[in-house]
């Protein structure tokens, strides 16, 4: 018999913009059993009208504590996001199953094998978890995190990164930005896509033998996954996460 | 919750089942039936879309097998299959070409009560179809009553040239993973693509986040 994640009922207990077009959203969840960095919740909603829809959301964060992190972007035409983004609000319950996914998590052990964490716009949310739980538990992984995304203003987990990154002790992580559209001012490159010349410069090498995660939208995740393979990663040394619709 | 949150009993596809109705969500579609995913039409009749030809499967030959890590594989011939528990349910079904189909009422057996005889700690799943088929689905989004083997639709056996005598019902997915023929689930420990998935279509298929192509 599979022991498969139930329904939960979630309360919004927080929630605050993210970037322009996404927010951050707090979930009280009273019989959480608890997840692991990387594991994501599917969320079901239900009208009045018994109208229902339901959506696999990455969780930011990780632990024992009865409470998720969601960060969720808008999809203009979506049914669900521009609902969570726009119109949900602190005290409403929604349904919340999970954690799910055994597969694209980490957690700290005693080998400290080196991380690369790739991410692709909103794709950084279950990096994001992992980059904080790396930094909760104080560990000594060498993380790297290369986080490619429209504009800066389109980061997410933008704190928590600059924290993460600023710390240049042993559980500092490494951050680089690779922005498509807009770069900041005095930004050593110049706005532009990810290329495979860039992903060789920014990733750990193979010698090193990373784990190497990656998530985004599938056309980025195929691209990615094949520049790797052309570097010399291993199949069996990384992990993928697509999302649809972003 | 300021008396704006109420629990309501919803009638979900193949039973019922409590739902928690969240405030301010429904209505979505602003005229436009709300069943109905983005760039889907609604169709009254049941288009036919096969890869290749028609596999004739006779009930007495058929049987249904779940393999899981090291080959451990489950069998069930077409009557103790079908004793594990058929159902009506009714369910919506959406075709990456575009047509939909409202309210189609559907008799089989929900994959929860096949995955009762099955011991597997793998999350992804393969399909597998008489005549070859595969498609790859997240195990996941087979269980709590998301997916079904289906032996009726609209009320009659399911014909064989919509995948008859028995295929896989997978509603909330674009309904080429619905293989058509199924006979067997391959139990697969990281995510692959099967047939279409292989040739350009989503891993996925999501018809409410358009998941179309890959």
């Amino acid at each position: 018999m599979i022991a498969h994640a139930s329904w939960h009922v979630a309360t919004v207990s927080a929630t605050r913009p993210e970037t322009p077009n996404a927010r951050r959203i707090i979930l009280d969840i009273a019989d959480w059993p608890g997840n692991a960095a990387g594991q994501h919740v599917d969320i079901r909603l239900t009208g009045e009208d018994g109208y229902q829809a339901s959506r696999s959301y990455s969780i930011g964060s990780s632990g024992d504590a009865p409470s998720i992190e969601l960060a969720v972007d808008r999809v203009a035409t979506g049914e669900v996001s521009p609902f969570l983004v726009d119109d949900l609000m602190v005290g409403d319950q929604l349904e919340v199953r999970g954690p799910l996914g055994g597969w694209f998590v980490w957690k700290p052990d005693a080998s400290h094998r080196p991380v690369q964490l790739i991410a692709g716009g909103s794709g950084v949310v279950p990096l994001a978890a992992i980059v904080r739980a790396h930094r909760a538990a104080a560990d000594v992984t060498p993380i790297r995190l290369l986080y490619a995304v429209r504009t800066p203003d389109d980061v997410f987990f933008r704190e928590e990164l600059e924290q993460a990154a600023g710390d240049t002790g042993s559980s500092g992580v490494r951050v680089d930005y690779v922005f498509s559209r807009r770069a900041p001012d005095g930004a050593s490159r110049p706005a532009g896509r990810l290329t495979r010349e860039l992903l060789g410069e920014l990733v750990l090498p193979p010698e090193q033998n990373p784990l190497v995660y990656v998530c985004g939208s599938t056309p980025f995740v195929e691209r990615v996954l094949g520049w790797l393979q052309e570097l010399g990663h291993e199949v069996d040394d990384v992990r993928a996460e697509r999302f649809g619709g972003s | 919750m300021n008396g704006k949150v109420q629990f309501g009993s919803v009638v979900r596809e193949g039973g019922t089942d409590m739902a928690l109705i969240t405030r301010g969500f429904g209505n979505r579609g602003h005229g436009r039936d709300t069943r109905l995913p983005p760039g889907q039409t609604q169709v009254e009749d049941w288009p036919v879309l096969t890869a290749g030809a028609t596999p004739q499967v006779a009930q007495d030959i058929w049987e249904f097998t779940v393999t899981a890590e090291g080959g451990k594989t489950t069998r069930w011939d077409w009557d103790s299959f079908r004793a594990l528990g058929l159902e009506d349910f009714t369910v919506d079904i959406h075709c990456v070409t575009h047509w939909s189909r409202l309210g189609m009422s559907w008799r089989g057996v929900p994959l929860d009560k096949v995955f009762e005889h099955v011991d597997t700690s793998y999350d992804y799943v393969m399909a597998h179809s008489y005549g070859g088929y595969t498609t790859n689905v997240p195990l996941d989004e087979l269980l709590d009553g998301k997916a079904w083997i289906a032996f009726e639709a609209d009320g009659k056996p399911l014909e064989a040239e919509h995948g008859g005598p028995a295929r896989l019902v997978v509603p909330h997915l674009y309904f080429w993973k619905s293989a058509k023929w199924v006979n067997g689930l391959e139990m697969i420990p990281r995510n692959r693509p099967g047939f279409w998935e292989e040739r350009g279509y989503s891993l996925h298929g999501d018809p409410w986040n358009e998941e179309r192509y890959s």
